[in-house]
């Protein structure tokens, strides 16, 4: 059956072999003109606004200045490398960095799949449905408004953590110039933020498991406990690696959302909260200086996908079914 | 159906009472700067943020609906949401489309095209100089919405969905003389309702909560949207002491803890009552992208 199909257009336009590679190409595009059509503004916007910039990657290795242009800026190397290893910000934001994403993608994966393992043992309809959309809704919220939030917890007058220290007679906390509570705090509100949306694959991924599995293990009589450790953590672990996966090719990009908008501009905090996506931010919009920014931006971009490389090609030998490509 | 044993029901027990606080520890904020919005700016200063006011007070709401301030940034981002979701759908959708018909030879060269932008990207600078010097977008309405139209993720989630729809309904059009561009809006987009409204959402959350490209791009102070004008006032008096401008009583302090409050308040009030409307589409819609992705 699908051979003749397959077949016809041979038939139908007679010399489709002979036709050649650029005429096969055009032939093609002919064919399913509309289709490419649809394709066409989408193929337009990735190029202007995503491979457009990546030729912005020359002023990494200019001495930039927005009067010539980047066609006009003179070449300097690695000059702007260079300069920015000599100060000794980079090992505070690339330590920060790493470590409060290694941070952040450990909570929030811990607490997604814990939630979504309870969530699923729930009976009760109503008391699922409610915890499930109050769990989610943070996610929806700016960071921002999240800043808000934040300041009416932290603040060192009347803030309610200050306000329960007062109860037991401990002195407030200077919070805001306090950087080594910086980390948890941060941690507490992207598990916040994020668990219980991340909770929505792998619920999507237990309910895809098949029931019989669990319907024999209870009549096996294995317990609840036992239902979990041995049949649904484990069906979960290729969706966990995948997601690991996706996260780790971005451990180098600082959640700057977050972080600026609620650390700010407050340099007391920068020791353990400064990351490299606020401080490529403040050299660019502060000092302007646009080519040490695109430098950093550089590395950054090159490193996460040399990471993703790598660690796709680690999980294809480990587990081949987590790998992306 | 086998009963179940004590240490079965204690477990259960303990789920219930771990996804209770947790929820309860997401809704405290969020209840916390509600209440607080509510109280009297002199409560706040002599006893701190409350979870219940104490003394109810709608001082600081009055104040932000007497300015237009708070009107002009509604519309900005309201306009932004709507104009850029409808923009991101008709982009994504068409593109998807294309990408998730087998018969396309070169589906696949696209594809890549655009997943290798997940991959790599020119940076922030690039795109700025890019975004304010050569298209001249700065200060425009339209920056808010065209360097985001297209997210390759949501593109690739809807493409996933399309690519799941039976072939032959597209080909039994397509013998009956219906064009692509026809079978798209006229069929697939019909039947892919709930996937719509997953990524639609994902979309209009993205343009609502917008800001950080308001920072690098806007200056006028026109075209702030909400998400910015709160990160103003977090950090700068102006909005509050021009929000109490015309308050002639001697001595009198501009409520700014409680106008900070009742504007980040009156920002999410939409998201609020939308949420629980939008919420059965997504979460379905995520399940099935998840689960075929």
């Amino acid at each position: 059956m699908s051979n003749t199909a397959m077949s016809i257009p041979e038939h139908a336009y007679p010399g489709t072999k002979k036709r050649g590679i650029l005429g096969a190409f055009f032939f093609e595009l002919i064919k399913n003109k509309f289709l490419y059509l649809l394709a066409l503004p989408g193929m337009i916007w990735f190029f202007i606004f995503a491979y457009l910039p990546m030729g912005g990657i020359v002023i990494a290795f200019q001495d930039f200045k927005a009067m010539k242009g980047i066609a006009r800026s003179e070449f300097v190397g690695l000059k702007n490398f260079q300069f920015f290893f000599r100060s000794n910000d980079w090992i505070q934001i690339v330590t920060n960095t790493v470590f409060l994403n290694v941070l952040f993608i450990a909570f929030n994966t811990l607490a997604a799949v814990a939630i979504a393992v309870m969530v699923t043992e729930l009976g009760g309809k109503w008391f699922k449905k409610i915890t499930q959309s109050v769990m989610i809704f943070p996610h929806f919220l700016s960071w921002t408004v999240v800043a808000m939030f934040v300041m009416a917890f932290v603040s060192t007058d009347g803030g309610f953590i200050n306000q329960i220290l007062s109860v037991f007679g401990i002195p407030p906390v200077q919070f805001l110039s306090s950087p080594g509570y910086w980390p948890v705090i941060l941690v507490l509100l992207k598990v916040w933020h994020g668990a219980g949306f991340g909770s929505i694959v792998y619920m999507a991924t237990i309910s895809g498991i098949n029931p019989d599995i669990y319907e024999s293990a209870s009549i096996d009589g294995a317990s609840r406990f036992q239902k979990i450790r041995y049949i649904t953590l484990p069906l979960l672990k290729p969706t966990v690696i995948l997601l690991l996966i996706l996260a780790v090719g971005g451990i180098f990009n600082g959640d700057f959302g977050m972080i600026y908008a609620i650390i700010g501009r407050n340099p007391p905090l920068y020791p353990t909260t400064d990351v490299i996506d606020t401080y490529l931010f403040r050299a660019m919009m502060d000092l302007g200086d646009m080519s040490m920014s695109a430098a950093i931006g550089f590395m950054q971009s090159l490193v996460g996908f040399v990471l993703v490389l790598t660690v796709n090609y680690a999980a294809k030998k480990v587990a081949p079914e987590s790998a992306i490509f | 159906m086998i009963k179940e044993t004590l240490s079965d029901r204690l477990l259960k027990g303990f789920f219930i009472l771990a996804i209770g606080l947790f929820s309860v520890y997401c809704l405290l904020p969020f209840w916390s700067v509600v209440a607080s919005s509510f109280a009297s700016e002199a409560s706040i200063l002599s006893k701190g943020y409350t979870f219940w006011p104490a003394d109810f007070s709608l001082e600081a709401y009055k104040l932000i609906f007497k300015d237009n301030t708070i009107y002009r940034a509604y519309s900005v981002t309201t306009f932004v949401t709507l104009a850029g979701t409808v923009m991101s759908m008709i982009l994504t959708s068409a593109m998807a489309y294309a990408l998730s018909v087998k018969s396309v030879k070169y589906r696949n060269h696209i594809a890549f095209y655009v997943y290798f932008t997940m991959l790599f990207h020119g940076g922030l600078v690039a795109s700025y100089l890019l975004i304010s010097k050569y298209l001249d977008m700065k200060d425009t309405i339209w920056v808010l919405i065209i360097p985001s139209m297209l997210s390759a993720w949501n593109m690739f989630l809807l493409r996933n969905f399309f690519a799941s729809i039976d072939d032959s309904i597209a080909e039994s059009a397509k013998i009956d003389g219906a064009n692509d561009v026809y079978i798209l809006f006229r069929i697939i987009l019909p039947i892919s309702l709930p996937a719509l409204a997953t990524i639609g959402l994902f979309y209009a959350l993205g343009y609502w909560n917008k800001w950080f490209d308001a920072v690098l791009y806007i200056n006028d102070k026109d075209l702030y949207p909400l998400q910015y004008l709160i990160q103003r006032i977090m950090n700068n008096l102006d909005y509050i002491n021009q929000v109490s401008a015309d308050i002639n009583i001697p001595n009198f302090i501009p409520p700014a803890m409680t106008v900070r409050l009742a504007t980040t308040v009156v920002t999410i009030g939409p998201i609020v009552l939308l949420y629980p409307l939008l919420q059965k589409y997504f979460v379905k819609g995520l399940m099935v992208g998840a689960v075929k992705g």
